[in-house]
């Protein structure tokens, strides 16, 4: 009995695979931004892996904090050594999915919602944001910008440089995801 | 009992998404940063360089022997400086002056990033190549055969560093020291010498520091010669690092702190003093 549900389960797991056409991308873009009088700090990541699964909404992201560029290779350093502590914490994740009506067969903007959890410097959070989807050439094209509190994540800003980091950092993402081989 | 299944389908696709991901960014072969935080440890100088276009500012500041007593607070009436400036070239290559009141002396070097220890120890220290030459302007009166050429010294270094963990780093610098006149004949005009220095990083931002440079007998006869030691605290806010430190050396240089060191320890021949390293971007991208 036991051997015949296992095989079951293989056949609809192998099944539900085969079905599935996902698209990604080991290079997508995602930068944050933060603004203050006193200083701007502004970093861009290219090596965003992103996967996604239209059919069913599912969406993956993963991203190395090392590779955050920032103009000021001082700023750099700081970043990853005493604010995101990449060493104890190499790369940033996201897990969820996309609400709303998307037709990777047909060329055009669709806006949607995509809810998840997002884990940074160890710590995972639910976030949502609206986003848009655009398919052209064969390629889907998924941008959003939200705004996510580093104190949420327990990133420690000392009380000396409060003023030069906003409370809220604005995060963009531009990921162009490719048919997966 | 199928209802159950196919819920953890789903969720093996959710979690497998993620997994996915994550196996196709592959691991990040990336240099170690902030093996120290600045460019000098006490005396002696790190691996670490600024990045192109970046150009640190250095005060280092000496003041007299804590043994020198109360009349003149404990060394604090004395003091001897060293202003530098140092110049990210590129991001491997840095250029650096400076002017020591000590005996009236400037120098200048070049040091090069040549080797990045890796996070994944595929190169497992980071080396950098230092090359100085200083030049002692103090007049004296009765030894006025001292030209440009005889005040001259030169030293290279090979700094070689590893980050052992997030808090603790080492650094081996072998020396050789070139002085184009030495004060007596069995004084050698090579030296050879080798400094360890160290950092345990107790914060984020703080750490405690030491060095020691070793100067084997034999080569500096006209002076009776002390092995430099030196403790650090230091203490890094954006672009600060402020270092107190605890030397026998009054020289600040390694033409100067490397074989001219006269103070002992366990007299209480110990300077106090600060260096300060301000970082300024110059290049606007």
């Amino acid at each position: 009995m036991l051997k015949s549900v296992f095989a079951a389960c293989l056949l609809f797991l192998s099944a539900a695979s085969a079905h599935a056409q996902l698209y990604s991308t080991a290079d997508g873009e995602i930068s944050f931004h933060s603004h203050t009088f006193l200083e701007d700090i502004d970093a861009t990541n290219k090596k965003v892996s992103a996967v996604i699964d239209p059919a069913s909404g599912k969406m993956a992201f993963s991203l190395a904090m090392k590779l955050f560029q920032f103009k000021r290779k001082l700023m750099q350093e700081h970043f990853n050594e005493n604010y995101v502590e990449s060493d104890k914490f190499p790369s940033s994740t996201f897990s969820g999915s996309f609400t709303g009506n998307l037709n990777k067969d047909e060329e055009g903007v669709y806006p949607v919602t995509v809810k998840g959890h997002l884990t940074i410097h160890g710590v995972t959070r639910a976030v949502e944001t609206p986003g848009t989807f655009t398919v052209k050439n064969g390629t889907i094209t998924g941008t959003a910008s939200f705004k996510l509190n580093p104190a949420d994540y327990n990133i420690d800003i000392p009380f000396i440089v409060r003023d030069k980091i906003e409370k809220e950092n604005t995060i963009e993402v531009n990921i162009e995801y490719k048919p997966k081989q | 009992m199928p209802a159950i299944l196919f819920s953890i389908v789903l969720q093996a696709q959710d979690t497998s998404l993620l997994a996915l991901a994550q196996s196709q960014a592959g691991t990040v072969t990336s240099y170690v940063s902030g093996t120290f935080k600045a460019t000098h440890i006490v005396n002696m100088q790190t691996i670490e360089s600024p990045a192109k276009g970046d150009l640190n500012f250095i005060v280092m500041h000496r003041f007299g022997r804590v043994n020198d007593g109360s009349y003149n607070f404990f060394g604090l009436d004395n003091a001897t400086l060293r202003l530098g400036l140092d110049f990210g070239i590129t991001d491997r290559l840095a250029a650096g002056i400076g002017r020591s009141s000590l005996e009236k002396t400037f120098d200048g070097y070049l040091k090069y990033r040549m080797l990045l220890q890796t996070s994944t120890n595929s190169m497992p220290v980071s080396l950098s190549l230092l090359g100085t030459i200083s030049n002692y302007t103090l007049k004296f009166t009765d030894k006025s055969y001292l030209n440009a050429t005889y005040r001259t010294a030169y030293t290279i270094q090979a700094l070689i560093a590893r980050k052992l963990t997030r808090a603790i780093s080492l650094q081996l610098s072998p020396t050789w020291l070139h002085f184009n006149l030495v004060p007596a004949a069995r004084d050698q005009n090579d030296l050879f010498a080798a400094t360890l220095g160290a950092r345990v990083k107790y914060t984020k931002r703080m750490s405690i520091t030491g060095e020691y440079s070793y100067l084997p007998s034999g080569q500096v006869s006209s002076m009776d010669t002390r092995n430099s030691f030196s403790l650090g605290w230091e203490i890094e806010t954006g672009g600060h690092v402020f270092q107190l430190v605890f030397t026998n050396s009054q020289g600040m240089i390694e033409s100067q702190y490397i074989p001219h060191t006269a103070g002992s320890w366990g007299k209480g021949d110990v300077y106090f003093g600060f260096n300060i390293s301000r970082n300024f971007t110059l290049k606007k991208k």
